[in-house]
Parts: structure tokens; C-alpha cells; sequence
């Protein structure tokens, strides 16, 4: 009954705050840093996926965009560091409209394919206007800035960049349980009879879109701004690639997952960096596939239904396409409209 | 009873050169029942799903009042007050039938555009909610995932989702199929209902319910217009009878 019953929300949460603050003890403080980016990035990813049942495989357009746009303003205008990576997040909002627009009618592979498409033309943008980003060499010396303090320590920095991401939880749960959060969820289980209800399902989808990406771009911001440069990696697809791995080793539709499957891909590339491993891909991929044979739904996912009654609460958390009972098409409604 | 509130004109659906609907005529009075009956793939939930905007018609025109439908989305198609039931079971399944309602009753207000409100203010609709769930003889299973519910009170609640919509025009795919004869008297008393101040299309294979409730009957087969009037014509119309009714039993 772990995530169900109301009186173990707050007992996870409270785990789950004093996790985020304790990370920087337990691991060296850059990639504490680095979890609570890719974690917000992952639940910001799950908003779409495991919430409104669209697969992005371009999300590093907005991770990246941000990346570069954040490191620019703390580069060239000197404010505080918050104020760039919110800047970043809003051009990843910016980014997020034309590109929903052009996609969110999209169904499945197509959307997935079509985000990826436009997160590769983002990323030759990028590479080509070396102007502006520096081309191979990325955006270097990006400073921290936030009322003269000296944050150059990366343990501090930590500190000074929890509260960015703790808000952006915060945004993706309170979307998660809003009025909007429920049309979403309606959607994503049966988008014609939300239809049929008068909901104009692919204006709530953009919107939706627009919020992941806003909230993506806030990690990538903050990721940028704490690695000191934004470099091409950011708007590469394997970073798009990394964020839906994480999604689904966590379980997709639960948000703690996310958080679980970027701390263990975190984690884990660290370790085989720092051992000095070659094929971390290899490795990376392998575990993920185990992983996915073996807890169809994801760690968090299993680890859930296995402390809970099949038939209990949290019902808006499970992921799509595994509803019990009724087929969700309506008869006759085959072609996309 | 008045002029046409909904009408269609020369509709025809082509699926790859199949014409599931082939060039149907119907006009629907104001304030009627109007039944569309016909065998088993006449095309009848293919024009419900034109008129609704579920597919785009190859040809014709659909009208409400003076108002053209063509082309038009599903959603703005209920919004200007067509609602639909579908004839196999179309609900949320982690859904309970209340929060079905709230979103049913939510659909036409700003208020599910606020993702940084809690989701309990749905909860003000409550009320109504409650109402139809009543009318439909759900109040038990109020909160109940709709994924495990029996599969008559997935047939009502299809119905009251419909009916939380206060449409103008109600369209009902077979609202009694799979039903046991005290639903289906249920069904038919709500009907007779709600259709004040509204007009009520429906299809229907059961001829009692036919009979007992519609004003005028369309028979359709093969995607075209075999025979349109009043049950008691209708009836006993020899090409209705060997298309569809062949069983003389299936008249009562
Ligand atoms: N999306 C589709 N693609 C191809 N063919 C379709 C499609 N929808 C319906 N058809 C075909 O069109 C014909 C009419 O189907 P429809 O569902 O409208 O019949 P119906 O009158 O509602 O029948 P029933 O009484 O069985 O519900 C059938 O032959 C069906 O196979
Ligand atoms: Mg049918």
C-alpha cells in the first residue's frame, strides 16, 4: 500500500526530501548535482509519457536549448544564476510550441520519430551557429553567480541549486493532480471518448508538452550552469535516448521512478567512468534490457504492485495500455482524426 | 414536433473503395426519437461517427439546425450539442464513474485548463454528478474503477456521459445491447426522460424498445436509406421485413 494509502505519502516524501538533502554526503557532489538534474528531467519526461501516453524521443531539444540559452545569460548579462536557468527554461517553453504544435496530432512511433527529427535539426542549429554556442567546443566558463556568494564549490552549489529542482517537482506534481492533470490522464486512456466529452484533445497534449518541456529545460539549465559549460551532448539524441531509459528502468507514470532510474544510470556510468570502463553502452544497455524483461514495470513500478493489492488506489499512476477490463477504442474510430 | 434539428444530405463514408455508407438522406425532427435500425454492417454506427466528426465523410453535408457540421471535430461537434454514447463501451477505466461525471460535467469550462490547482475542485460538480449517477442507477458503484464494473453499469454509465452533456441532440448506439430485461426497462423509462427538450437518435436492435419509444424508424442497409417513417408503417413493409425483421418474433 506504499504510495497509496495518504498517511505513506507524506512518510515518502519526507524520505525523499531528506534523500536530496544527504545526496552530497553520500556521493561526490557533482553527480549528487547531476541525479537531481537528470531525476527532474526524468519526471519532467514522465509528465508526457507516463501522464498524457506521449513518447518524446526528442527531449534533449529542450534540455539542451536551455542548456546554451542559461549558460549565454549567466555568461553575458552576470545575473544570478537562478534567473538564467529560468531564462533557459522558458526558451525551452518557447522551442516546446512550434514543435507541439507540428507533433502532438501525431500518434505512437510518429510522434516519437517526428520529436526526434526536430531535436536533430536543434542540434545542427547549434553545432552550426558557432557564434553564438562555440560549435565542438561547446559554451565554456559559464559562471554561478547569486549575490557574490562563492559557489565555486560544488557541494555548495548543490545546495544553492536543490531548491530550482525541488520546484520543479513540485510543478510536476501539482500538474500530475489538477483538473488539467485528470483531462490528461482521461486522454491518455481514451482519447476519443475525452473527444466525444468535448475536450479538444490535442490542445490539452501541447499544453502539456509545453510544461515537460519548460520543466526539462529547467534541469538542463541547471545541469549547464552547474557543469560550468553547455556542450553538444546536451541537444544529442543519446541525451533523448538517456532520459526515456531512465523513465522506463524507474517505471513509467509512477514520478518516483524517473527519480530511481536517474540515479541508477547516474550512478552507474559514473562508477564505469571513474573504473575506467570502455564499453559503458554495452553495459548501460544490457542492464537496461535485464531490467525491462524482468520488472515489465520498471523498478518503482513492480516494487508498487508488489506491496499493494492488485485492485487498490492510485489508479492515475499506472501507466498506459495496461488498464484492466474494457477495450478502450470505440467501435468505428480507426482513422486518425 | 418541429423542422429538422439535425439532418443529413447525401452522407457517404468509402473505406478503400467500400461504401459503408452510401448517400443517406435523414432528417431528425426537433424534439423527436428517431430510431435507425437495419441488419448487422447496414453502416449505422459509421453515420453516427460522421455525425459526430469521429470520421470525415467522402461526400455530403451534415446539418444542426442551420448550422454546418461538416468537417467539424468531435469536440466541437459535442460542444455545439451533439452528444454520442458508443455501442462498444468507451469509458476511462481507472476511472470511477463520479470522476467520469466530473470530467463530463468540467468538459465545457476553463476550469480543466489549471494545472496549478488541485484536482479536487472537480469535486464541485459533485452534486450533479450525483444526480445522474442516480438517474442511471450507478449510486452504488459511484466509486468503483469503471475497468471492473459489471458490464450493464458500463452500459449506463456510457448513457450518463452522454446525458451529463445536456446535448440538443442525443445520439445512442444500442444503449440496451447485453442488457437483461430489467435494465433495458430502465433505459427505456430514463429515455422517455430525458428526451424532453432534446432530441434523441438511436440505434436499436430491439424492436420493443424501438417501438416503444421512437417516433419515426430509419431502416438502413448496406449503407443506403431501405425505408424511413413511423414504426407502425415501417413494420410491415415487405422489404423491411425480409432485410431485417425476417424473424417475425424480433417484431415484439
Ligand atoms: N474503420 C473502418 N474501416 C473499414 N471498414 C469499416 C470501418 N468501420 C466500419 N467498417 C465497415 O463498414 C460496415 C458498416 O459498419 P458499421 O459498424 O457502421 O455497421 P453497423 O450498422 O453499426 O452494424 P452493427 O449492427 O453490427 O453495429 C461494416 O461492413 C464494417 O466492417
Ligand atoms: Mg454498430
Amino acid at each position: 500500500m506504499i504510495a497509496s494509502r495518504p498517511a505513506a505519502r507524506p512518510l515518502l516524501l519526507a524520505t525523499g526530501l531528506l534523500l536530496a538533502l544527504a545526496l552530497p554526503w553520500m556521493v561526490y557532489p557533482p553527480v549528487a548535482l547531476d541525479i537531481a538534474c537528470w531525476a527532474l528531467f526524468a519526471a519532467a519526461l514522465d509528465l508526457l509519457l507516463g501522464f498524457t501516453g506521449l513518447l518524446s524521443f526528442g527531449h534533449a531539444a529542450f534540455w539542451g536549448t536551455s542548456a546554451y540559452v542559461a549558460g549565454l545569460i549567466a555568461l553575458r548579462s552576470g545575473l544570478p544564476f537562478p534567473v538564467a536557468v529560468l531564462g533557459g527554461a522558458a526558451s525551452a517553453a518557447l522551442l516546446a510550441l512550434p514543435i507541439g504544435y507540428l507533433s502532438v496530432r501525431l500518434r505512437g512511433i510518429y510522434f516519437a520519430m517526428v520529436t526526434l527529427a526536430f531535436a536533430q535539426m536543434v542540434y545542427f542549429v547549434v553545432n552550426q551557429w558557432r557564434g553564438l554556442t562555440g560549435g565542438e567546443n561547446g559554451l565554456q566558463g559559464v559562471p554561478r553567480e547569486l549575490f557574490g556568494l562563492d559557489l565555486s564549490d560544488s557541494f555548495l552549489f548543490y545546495y544553492a541549486g536543490l531548491p530550482l529542482v525541488l520546484l520543479g517537482f513540485l510543478a510536476v506534481w501539482r500538474i500530475v493532480r489538477s483538473p488539467f492533470g485528470r483531462v490528461l490522464a482521461s486522454i491518455r486512456d481514451n482519447p476519443a471518448r475525452a473527444q466525444a466529452l468535448g475536450y479538444p484533445v490535442d490542445r490539452y497534449r501541447l499544453l502539456a508538452f509545453v510544461l515537460s518541456a519548460a520543466l526539462s529545460g529547467l534541469a538542463g539549465g541547471l545541469f549547464a550552469v552547474g557543469h560550468g559549460f553547455a556542450s553538444l551532448e546536451n541537444v544529442y539524441w543519446t541525451t533523448s535516448g538517456q532520459v526515456v531509459m531512465m523513465v522506463v528502468l524507474g517505471g513509467i507514470g509512477t514520478l518516483w521512478g524517473g527519480v530511481l532510474g536517474a540515479a541508477l544510470v547516474v550512478l552507474l556510468n559514473d562508477y564505469l567512468v571513474t573504473s575506467g570502463f570502455e564499453g559503458i553502452g554495452i553495459v548501460t544497455g544490457a542492464i537496461f534490457v535485464i531490467i525491462v524483461l524482468v520488472f515489465r514495470r520498471g523498478v518503482w513500478g513492480t516494487a508498487r504492485d508488489l506491496v499493494r493489492p492488485r485492485s487498490g488506489g492510485g489508479r492515475r499512476d499506472r501507466p498506459p495500455g495496461e488498464a484492466d477490463g474494457t477495450p478502450a477504442r470505440p467501435q468505428g474510430v480507426g482513422s486518425p482524426v | 414536433m418541429d423542422g429538422p434539428v439535425l439532418r443529413a444530405q447525401g452522407l457517404a463514408k468509402e473505406f478503400r473503395g467500400f461504401r459503408a455508407v452510401d448517400g443517406v438522406d435523414l432528417d431528425v425532427a426537433e424534439g423527436s426519437v428517431h430510431a435507425l435500425v437495419g441488419p448487422n454492417g447496414a453502416g449505422k454506427t459509421t453515420l453516427f461517427n460522421l455525425l459526430t466528426g469521429f470520421l470525415k465523410p467522402s461526400a455530403g453535408r451534415i446539418l444542426l439546425g442551420d448550422r454546418d457540421l461538416t468537417g467539424r471535430r468531435p469536440e466541437q461537434v459535442a460542444r455545439l450539442g451533439v452528444a454520442r454514447s458508443f455501442q462498444i463501451t468507451s469509458l476511462f477505466p481507472q476511472l470511477t464513474p463520479r470522476e467520469h461525471l466530473e470530467l463530463a460535467l468540467a468538459g465545457a469550462t476553463r476550469l480543466t485548463w489549471r494545472f496549478w490547482r488541485s484536482d479536487r475542485l472537480l469535486g464541485r460538480y459533485a452534486g450533479r454528478a450525483a444526480e445522474l449517477l442516480d438517474q442511471v442507477g450507478l449510486t452504488a458503484h459511484a466509486a468503483t474503477p469503471a475497468g471492473t464494473l459489471a458490464y450493464g453499469h458500463k452500459r449506463a454509465l456510457e448513457l450518463a456521459l452522454a446525458l451529463a452533456l445536456d446535448p440538443r441532440v442525443l445520439l445512442l448506439d444500442e444503449p440496451t445491447a447485453g442488457m437483461g430485461a430489467e435494465d433495458i426497462d430502465r433505459t427505456v423509462e430514463l429515455v422517455r426522460k430525458v428526451r424532453a427538450g432534446r432530441t434523441v437518435v438511436m440505434v436499436e436492435h430491439n424492436m420493443s424498445v424501438v417501438s416503444s419509444l421512437a417516433d419515426r424508424v430509419t431502416v438502413l442497409q448496406s449503407g443506403k436509406v431501405l425505408v424511413e417513417g413511423p414504426y407502425a408503417e415501417i413494420r410491415h413493409d415487405p422489404r423491411v421485413i425480409s432485410a431485417y425483421l425476417g424473424d417475425p418474433h424480433a417484431e415484439d
